[in-house]
């Protein structure tokens, strides 16, 4: 079972939850568990898991190569390109390849008809995996100034495979990043706060869900059951509430310190496995309706 | 022309609501929302929209089976798996295709052609406090780098146009396409970070991505008193990097507060000492 917990809103607690219902799912289940961390611009998850570091690899991309001994600077290769990543100045033959807008398509080695063009690996991120007894947690990293973060989560699932749990925590937002996050889950818990920002976000996430047909339930974060509004739309969209954290200090405090609300001694632990036990029920239920 | 953005590396530090309560101290200036993803700046600047402009999405692949052949050569040349055959007919995954176009240059039937998909929009509007230009991203769309830079060249003609001092842009989380979008270019970023493990490691890391494109950086912490310690722990990695700590924010429940009403801080609560470490922040961001 593979299930992403996402949000349309930042910091509405993504981690918090991922982290944490991979700590009593790793405890509950006797199969191998992994979790993904997918938020591969800001990845979090280790700073509160502190796995054992295991291995670690690049995520590369092929950029093209000009070799300017074979180019007879025909420019084909320029025009071809979708993404303006060759400038290419003819009256002066100059031509340069812009490795930040290339996406890697092939189009121009697949044009140059002077067999000129050569692609070379560029360094897009890293996944590390860290050991947590039995279990791993592999997380993906945009290298700093690398633009597309896409291809390295695409690697990253790539290389976490099929295990008979699989918790992906999901960068925020709507966009193409979070589609590549979800798009195989069987399950989305998605994390919502009850205030105007954290509805607005929830409605394009419930939006996106819909049109790529996921079942989904939420985590309501920071909960403050007199704002009725968010009720509401989930009660008008369908969506299940599976859990309820309320606002504390505590908790807050817990947070900010890396550690997790499992480890406290306020029924957390329960709370997190009662919402895995929720999350596969909900899984049961939508595979008996087929 | 003064072009402001703030970031914050990790997602739900304040950054919106901070926008908003500068927006309400500034003179002169044209607003963005850069986080085109997650726009919620309009909810507390109620925007009256003047202008729409449809923006293309990314274009997409399409086959037409009348011409294929079903020679698979489409198939064989695409690397982002975004050309399916089932029982010999193929097709265009949508989701999948980065519209490069090699499918259709390749194609000797000359079956491919491009489509644009359209659904994302964007808008110029007028606030109580100035003009502001944001949008909405249409769902998975790809090229919110590309939205995001639009915004901002009409953010800099609108900002000339009306011979405004200031652009401020309320930027997205993280540190990829839309947020290199947001901060190539300005003259100061501004970081809201939280006092949290977790907010420090995403400050670190936007930090990078600003040095690398050579933006300098001022700093808010929010929040500061969920963790003293780990507040005095930011405050040291701003001083070992020559950031300028700015303000240091408590945490309030007047942000929401105000969030609930629509309103910014002044609006809401004009007394509320909050307000006096806004203007902190405004005088340093000028």
């Amino acid at each position: 079972m593979k299930i992403a917990v996402a949000s349309g809103k930042g910091g509405t607690g993504k981690t918090t939850v991922s982290v944490n219902l991979f700590s009593v799912v790793q405890q509950m289940e006797k199969s191998k568990v992994v979790l993904a961390d997918c938020d591969v611009e800001e990845p979090n998850d280790q700073v509160f898991l502190k796995g054992e570091f295991d291995w670690s690899e690049d995520v590369t991309t092929p950029i093209p190569s000009i070799n300017e001994d074979k180019c007879v600077y025909c420019g084909e290769c320029a025009e071809i390109c979708a993404f303006n990543a060759i400038m290419f100045v003819k009256p002066i033959k100059h031509i340069q390849v812009l490795p930040d807008l290339c996406k890697s398509c092939g189009a121009c080695t697949w044009a140059c008809r002077y067999d000129a063009i050569k692609e070379i690996p560029k360094k897009l991120g890293v996944l590390n995996q860290y050991k947590l007894i039995g279990n791993s947690l592999v997380e993906g990293m945009l290298e700093i100034g690398s633009p597309f973060s896409t291809p390295v989560i695409k690697e990253l699932k790539k290389k976490v495979g099929e295990h008979d749990v699989v918790i992906y925590d999901s960068p925020p937002g709507t966009s193409c990043p979070v589609m590549e996050t979800i798009h195989d889950a069987d399950f989305v818990v998605v994390v919502a706060e009850p205030t105007p920002f954290g509805i607005s976000d929830l409605k394009l996430m419930a939006e996106t869900l819909k049109q790529m047909n996921k079942q989904a339930g939420v985590v309501i974060n920071r909960s403050n059951s007199q704002n009725r509004e968010l009720y509401d739309y989930l009660e008008q969209e369908n969506l299940p509430v599976l859990m309820e954290i309320p606002f504390d200090r505590r908790l807050a405090e817990q947070y900010s310190n890396g550690k997790l609300f499992t480890e406290m001694s306020d029924g957390y632990r329960e709370k997190f496995e009662n919402l895995f036990a929720k999350i596969r029920e909900e899984v049961a239920e939508e595979l008996s309706n087929l | 022309m003064k072009q402001v953005t703030i970031i914050s590396g990790k997602g739900g530090t304040g950054k919106t609501s901070i926008t908003a309560a500068l927006a309400a101290t500034q003179a002169n200036t044209i607003f963005t929302d850069c986080d085109v993803d997650a726009a919620d700046l309009y909810l507390l600047l109620s925007p009256d929209i003047q202008k729409r402009y449809a923006y293309p999405g990314a274009p997409v692949a399409e086959i037409d089976q009348e011409k294929c052949t079903s020679c698979g050569i489409c198939e064989s040349l695409c690397r982002f798996d975004a050309i399916k055959e089932e029982n010999g007919i193929f097709q265009v995954i949508d989701f999948n295709c980065e519209g490069c176009k090699l499918c259709m240059h390749a194609c000797p039937e000359e079956a491919i052609d491009m489509k644009q998909s359209h659904n994302s929009e964007w808008y110029e509007s007028k606030t109580r406090f100035g003009p502001m230009i944001h949008a909405h991203l249409g769902i998975g769309e790809d090229l919110s780098g590309k939205l995001v830079s639009q915004l901002r060249e009409r953010a800099r003609e609108v900002a000339k146009q009306k011979n405004a001092g200031y652009i401020l842009t309320d930027g997205p989380p993280g540190v990829g396409c839309p947020v290199i979008a947001s901060i190539t270019g300005t003259d100061l970023g501004l970081v809201i970070t939280e006092p949290t493990m977790s907010g420090l490691n995403d400050l670190k890391r936007v930090a990078d991505l600003a040095s690398y494109f050579n933006i300098p950086l001022k700093v808010v912490i929010n929040k500061y008193d969920l963790n003293d310690s780990m507040a005095s722990q930011i405050e040291e990695y701003c001083k070992q990097n020559d950031f300028e700590l700015v303000a240091k924010i408590p945490y309030d429940k007047i942000f929401l507060n105000a969030m609930l009403k629509q309103e910014t801080l002044s609006e809401y609560d004009p007394a509320h000492p909050i307000n006096e470490i806004i203007q902190d922040i405004h005088k340093a961001i000028q």
